[in-house]
This record gives C-alpha cells, sequence and structure tokens, in this order.
C-alpha cells in the first residue's frame, strides 16, 4: 500500500511568551531577557495514511488536531520528525482564506484557485463547474465584500474541491451552508472516495468521522492515542474527552448541608447506575437506573417527580414524570428515593444531560429543579447511524434457484 | 505492410474517468526548499504571479476615481516639483532637465516602490500566510512586479515627453536598458525577499527602510549628475569608492546615457560631463554584469534566508 501522507516522530513546539517584541527598540530592552515558556503541541506523531483512504483526525480544542493538519499542509515547519506527501495537494483550512474582498468572485476564483497551485487553462474549463456548485451564478461578477458569509464560504468550497486535488485536507469546514448545500458537499466527498483521493479531515465531530472516515486517530495533548476504525476512534476519543472533564457526572453536590432551607422539599442527591458498572458509559440496549434521594422538611400532600432527557444540543428527548408512570403522588415527609428504571436504553452515540424536580402534581408549584444536573453517555460500537436505536429484526429467505454448479 | 487502421484508443472522457492519481512524485514537507529549487519553483507559480501582480494593481486603485492614473500623477507630481527646484530655485543648468530627471527617476522608482512593497508584503498578506499552502516568496516577487508595471506606465509618460520635446536619443546604448531592467529586478527581488523575512520578526524594517531608501535617493545621480561628485576635488577619494559601490547607480547611468544621450553640455567657459567619458556601450556592460552577479547573490541568500526563516511565519504573524 503506498501512503499518500507519512508522518515520522513529528513534534512541533511553540514558543509562548507573555508578548511578541516585534520592534527594535522592544527586543533590544528585553533582549536575552525573553521569557517563554515552550508548549509541545505535539510530541512524536507517527501516522501513515495511505492513499484513497479517508482518515479522521479527532481530538477536542488544543489537542494538536489542527496543528498536525497544518504541518501535513505545510504551512508550519514541524521542530523535529519528517513528513512525506505523495501527490497534488490541497488544504481547506479556513474557507475563503486566500480571498480578497476587494475583487469580484470571478477574479477571486482564478486567484484563490491559483494559490492552490492550478493554472488558468485548469480554472477556465472548471469555471462553469465552480460557480455553478456554488450556486452564485447571478453574483459571480459582484465584488466578495458585497456577499453573505454563507456565499463567502460556498465559493471557496466550491474552489477548492473543484481543482482536482490528490490529497485534499480539510479542517472542520465541511459542515458549511444550507442543508442541501452540506448535502452536496458530501456527496463530492463521496465522490472523491470513489475516485481514489485521500482525504484527511480533523474535526470534534464523532458524527461525521463515523459517516465518512475509513480510519481514525485520536489526539489528545500532543500525543497520538488511538489509531484505527472509526467506531473505536470514537470511543477513545469519548473516553479521552471524559478524563479531562472536570465535572461530576454522578452527583450533585450536597449544597442543602450548608444552605438555608427555604424549600419545603428537595433533591438531595442522584446516582446514575450502570448496567455494566467498569464503564463509563452504556451500550445501546443496556439498563440504567436513576435514583434521586428527596428530604421533606414539612409534610407535603402532593407532589410528582420529573425527569427530562435532552440530547447534547439541548434537544427534549423524552419527559416525564412519577405522577405519570402511575406512582401515588405524597404525601412525602422526611427522606426517602425515588427510582427511576430504563430497562433499555435505546439511544445510539451521545452524550444526554439529564434535569430533574420536584413538583406539585399539577405543576403549579416547582418545589426544586436541577437543570441539567447529571448525564449518561452512550456510545455504539457498531456502525448503524442515526439518533435511536429502533428495535428491529430482519430476515432474509434464499430461494433455490437451479444454476448448475455456480452455487459452491 | 498492410495498411491495418490503428485508431489509438479513444481517450477516456474526463467527466468519467480520472487515473486514481495522477502526480506520483513525493514531496517532503517537512524540509524546505533550497534557493534553487525556490527559482523554479517561482517560475511554475507564474501564474499566480501575474494574478497576485493583477490584484495588487487593482486593489490599490479599486475605488479610486482616477484609478491607474495615480500611477503616472505621483510620478508627474515629483517631477514638476524637481524640475522647479532645479531649474529656477537651484538651477543646476542641466538641459532639458525633465529628460535627465524622468530617465533616472523611472528606474528609481521601480527600485523604491518595489522594494517598499515587497518588505510589508508577507506582514500585509498574513491571513494567507497562516492559512494557505503556497511559495511564499511569491508575494515580495509580485509587488517588485507590480512596480515593473508603473515603470511601463511610467516609460509611456518618458516616450511622450521624448516625441513631444523631439529630443534624440542614443539608439546604439539603448539595448542595454533590457540587461539594466532585468539586473535591476533582480536586485529589487532579492533585496525585497530579504527584508520581508526580517520584517516578520522586527517590523521596524518597514520604517528603517523608508529612511534608507530617502538617503539612497540623493546618493544616487537623479536629479544631479553623476560627474559632479566623481569630478569634485573637494570630495575624499574613499567617499567617491563607497559612492561607486551603490548598484543601483550602474543601472541609473545606463538608462541615462540611452534616453537623455547627452554627455556633456557647456555654459558660458565650462564645460560639464554627465555621463563616465568615453564609455562605449560595453564598457556600461561590464558594469551591469557586475551588478547582475551580485544581485543574483543578494537574490539566492535572501531566499535561502527566507527559507530559514518561513518556517515561523504563520507563528510570529
Amino acid at each position: 500500500m503506498v501512503n499518500a501522507v507519512s508522518v515520522r516522530g513529528v513534534s512541533k513546539m511553540f514558543r509562548l511568551s507573555s508578548e511578541k517584541h516585534t520592534s527594535l527598540k522592544e527586543k533590544v530592552v528585553h533582549f536575552g531577557r525573553s521569557t517563554y515558556t515552550e508548549f509541545w503541541a505535539l510530541q512524536e506523531i507517527d501516522l501513515e495514511i495511505a492513499q484513497g483512504t479517508t482518515v479522521g483526525l479527532l481530538g477536542h480544542n488544543g489537542s494538536g488536531k489542527s496543528t498536525l493538519l497544518k504541518c501535513i499542509a505545510g504551512i508550519l515547519q514541524p521542530t523535529s520528525g519528517e513528513i512525506r506527501t505523495r501527490g497534488r495537494m490541497a488544504a481547506l483550512l479556513e474557507l475563503g482564506a486566500g480571498m480578497n474582498p476587494e475583487l469580484t468572485g470571478r477574479e477571486n476564483v482564478y486567484l484563490n484557485g491559483s494559490i492552490l497551485g492550478f493554472s488558468k487553462k485548469d480554472l477556465d474549463s472548471r469555471f462553469d463547474d465552480i460557480v455553478g456548485f456554488a450556486e452564485l451564478e447571478q453574483f459571480i461578477d459582484n465584488q466578495v465584500k458585497y456577499y453573505s458569509s454563507g456565499m463567502y464560504v460556498r465559493l471557496g468550497f466550491a474552489v477548492a474541491v473543484n481543482v482536482d486535488p490528490d490529497v485534499l485536507l480539510v479542517d472542520e469546514v465541511l459542515a458549511v451552508g444550507d442543508e442541501a448545500f452540506q448535502r452536496k458537499c458530501l456527496d463530492r466527498v463521496k465522490q472523491f472516495q470513489n475516485e481514489g483521493r485521500t482525504i484527511v479531515v480533523v474535526t470534534h465531530a464523532a458524527d461525521l468521522v463515523r459517516k465518512v472516515c475509513d480510519g481514525a486517530a485520536v489526539l489528545d495533548h500532543g500525543n497520538l492515542v488511538f489509531k484505527g476504525s472509526p467506531g473505536e476512534a470514537v470511543r477513545s476519543f469519548r473516553d479521552h474527552l471524559l478524563l479531562n472533564d472536570t465535572y461530576d457526572d454522578e452527583e450533585v453536590e450536597p449544597q442543602h448541608k450548608i444552605t438555608v432551607n427555604t424549600k419545603p422539599i428537595e433533591i438531595s442527591y442522584v446516582t446514575l447506575e450502570r448496567e455494566n458498572v467498569d464503564r463509563t458509559y452504556l451500550v445501546p440496549g443496556e439498563s440504567l437506573v436513576v435514583r434521586v434521594g428527596y428530604e421533606a422538611f414539612e409534610e407535603i400532600p402532593d407532589a410528582t417527580f420529573g425527569l427530562v432527557v435532552y440530547d447534547t444540543e439541548g434537544n427534549l428527548i423524552y419527559s416525564t414524570s412519577s405522577a405519570l408512570l402511575g406512582s401515588p403522588t405524597g404525601p412525602f415527609f422526611g427522606t426517602g428515593e425515588v427510582t427511576f428504571t430504563f430497562d433499555d436504553i435505546p439511544l445510539l452515540d451521545g452524550n444526554y444531560p439529564i434535569s430533574l424536580g420536584i413538583s406539585s402534581t399539577d405543576w403549579g408549584v416547582v418545589y426544586d429543579w436541577r437543570e441539567q444536573c447529571c448525564q449518561f453517555e452512550v456510545v455504539n460500537p457498531t456502525s448503524t447511524q442515526g439518533l435511536v436505536a429502533l428495535p428491529l429484526r430482519v430476515e432474509i429467505q434464499t430461494h433455490a434457484v437451479d444454476k448448475g454448479t455456480a452455487v459452491g | 505492410m498492410s495498411a491495418v487502421e490503428t485508431d489509438p484508443p479513444d481517450p477516456p472522457d474526463a467527466d468519467e474517468w480520472r487515473p486514481p492519481v495522477r502526480d506520483d512524485d513525493e514531496y517532503v514537507v517537512s524540509v524546505p526548499p533550497g534557493p534553487f529549487a525556490r527559482l523554479a519553483r517561482l517560475w511554475r507559480y507564474r501564474e499566480l504571479l501575474v494574478g497576485l501582480v493583477r490584484t495588487e494593481l487593482k486593489v490599490k486603485y479599486k475605488n479610486s476615481v482616477l484609478g491607474f492614473m495615480w500611477s503616472l500623477l505621483n510620478p508627474a507630481l515629483y517631477l514638476v516639483v524637481f524640475w522647479v527646484v532645479f531649474t529656477y530655485f537651484l538651477p543646476n543648468g542641466i538641459p532639458q532637465f525633465a529628460i535627465f530627471l524622468m530617465s533616472g527617476l523611472l528606474v528609481w522608482n521601480l527600485f523604491s516602490l518595489g522594494l517598499g512593497n515587497a518588505t510589508g508584503s508577507i506582514v500585509a498578506n498574513s491571513g494567507i500566510i497562516k492559512k494557505v499552502s503556497f511559495p511564499r516568496e511569491i508575494l515580495p516577487v509580485a509587488s517588485v512586479g507590480a512596480g515593473l508595471v508603473h515603470f511601463f506606465l511610467q516609460g509611456i509618460v518618458l516616450l511622450g515627453a521624448l516625441v513631444l520635446f523631439q529630443h534624440p536619443v542614443a539608439w546604439n546604448y539603448m539595448w542595454l536598458i533590457i540587461p539594466a531592467l532585468l539586473t535591476l529586478l533582480v536586485l529589487a527581488a532579492g533585496f525585497g525577499i530579504f527584508l520581508t523575512a526580517v520584517n516578520v520578526y522586527l517590523r521596524d524594517t518597514q520604517h528603517f527602510l523608508e529612511l534608507l531608501l530617502l538617503a539612497w535617493f540623493w546618493m544616487t545621480p537623479i536629479v544631479y549628475t553623476y560627474r559632479t561628485v566623481v569630478d569634485n576635488p573637494k570630495i575624499p577619494h574613499f567617499f567617491k569608492i563607497l559612492y561607486k559601490m551603490n548598484p543601483i547607480l550602474w543601472i541609473v547611468l545606463p538608462f541615462q546615457r540611452a534616453i537623455y544621450n547627452r554627455t556633456y553640455f557647456d555654459t558660458p567657459g565650462l564645460r560639464h560631463w554627465v555621463t563616465p567619458a568615453p564609455a562605449s556601450p560595453w564598457w556600461y556592460l561590464a558594469r551591469i554584469a557586475v551588478v547582475f552577479v551580485v544581485g543574483f547573490a543578494i537574490l539566492i541568500g535572501g531566499l535561502s534566508f527566507f527559507g530559514r526563516v518561513e518556517g515561523n511565519f504563520a507563528e510570529e504573524l
């Protein structure tokens, strides 16, 4: 297998100084005393990307994934190590980066294209494709500074994907424009893949990696922590993300102990119990138990416990309450525990925050409300996609056909 | 021989079939190319160079009413001011001073404008430096290229003046303009590539250059003649040697010789020489050749310095 990109032992060090001394006076004044701290954005990265594959570089902000991409693109020079690339390369680090707002769309197509290394002849023959792809036929002779940001970005993307690179480097720009344009971009990526081109995409969108990549690498604090299949990479990425997370998803802060309480009833603790206690995440189909402790300081004749599940974007997924589920609504006094049991979590990938609350059954009085006080994570080990693992069975019946010896 | 028709197979339709990889060259991205590789790369990217020159000119005069006229008005005003000063206020006696001045100013404007813009070019284009991978040395070269376009525009004005005054030019020296111009471009590009790289780390360079160019202008025989300095017994010998080390001098002189075409002029009782007296075109060419070698060395040195510091541009900007 021939490699389109090989990265061998690449490290990159940045000098972080409190301020840059770029004038002569400052250089002289601070001569020899320029204090800076070394920051290793990449450490001994080894990565081979085979020709014709699509590889995702996953990592949270500051993991060094963009630095690695810039080194591959030749924009930054690694402090040590070697990078080899094969074939013509186009980097899409920021859409419209090579564009000049004073020029018209037409002029920018040529300027941007030639910065990416393509000849006027190449661009002449592709000009209509580019403009058509960007859907800017009417505006192509207007100055780019009058474009909306969406138009700007579409033109930049159209130039980059129509100029025929062998290796395309993309930095989190696939999600541009409206839904129709996004689909067009993904179609173009698929076409690129079918044509045997190599794509390296930097992202922290796990879905994208699962959707388009053949392989993925995960970076964490400048180290390559995983390389392999997209599904496993996404899991490794989540694990590292969780390790870095400071927030505790197990329990509500025990704040009632110190605050002077004015609520007649309140939530004293929340615990999540996963089916497999060895893991920090659930797999679709596993069970989850949410235990909510309460403490009532006076007799509450009528109350219900509410539970709301959201997705990462904050969309409501499920909202219910103990009353709706048929539990008694009181009276409550003293301490107790409410247990919500999901026998089978049908959700696919993602982090799912939970809000909990206590109110009267008509929701007229809200006694206590803990907005998104805890969350659980689901990791999908298979390659199925979507939001919900719908219960589904499949059967295939083969009917015998007489084809001689063709069936062995 | 049988006439078997062997039609070559139809070339596959470009839209339907593409070889998986057309360019199979391996590049080592992590090692910056050397100066000669960079020169070759500049040639490969010549279309981008032309595009950048066009952009620089277009953007400069976009939204201005007079547009390109400004690149003519600016030197024209210089010309008028110098002509008034040195014909009436401080008469230097040079006949047809406008032509003399213009033939030198043409050279100087290309050099100072090109070098000035080239020095600021990397910092001014920090946006694409940080986000796009392309041969960055093309930016200072494009600034010099924009200077060349102005040179030609101003040349047209000079041509008009020559026709208007029916000034006799020296046809047998005229071809010197080509090697002189080429050398000037190499010099400006060489200095420009070096200084624009320095300017990334030391932003004083731009301001310092403005002062340097002002002094340099007066140290070059543009508003006065070469012989005023060289023949002046009051000027010490070492200074004259220093004076002759100015590379631009050896570009200005052939221009003056070819276009102004007066080797001397007389005032009552005194003969003033303008150019090195008995010099043939070859005498000039030899000096241009020396400057070219120096200029080329500066270009290569500038490119290799540029290559060594270029890796940190994206961080420093």
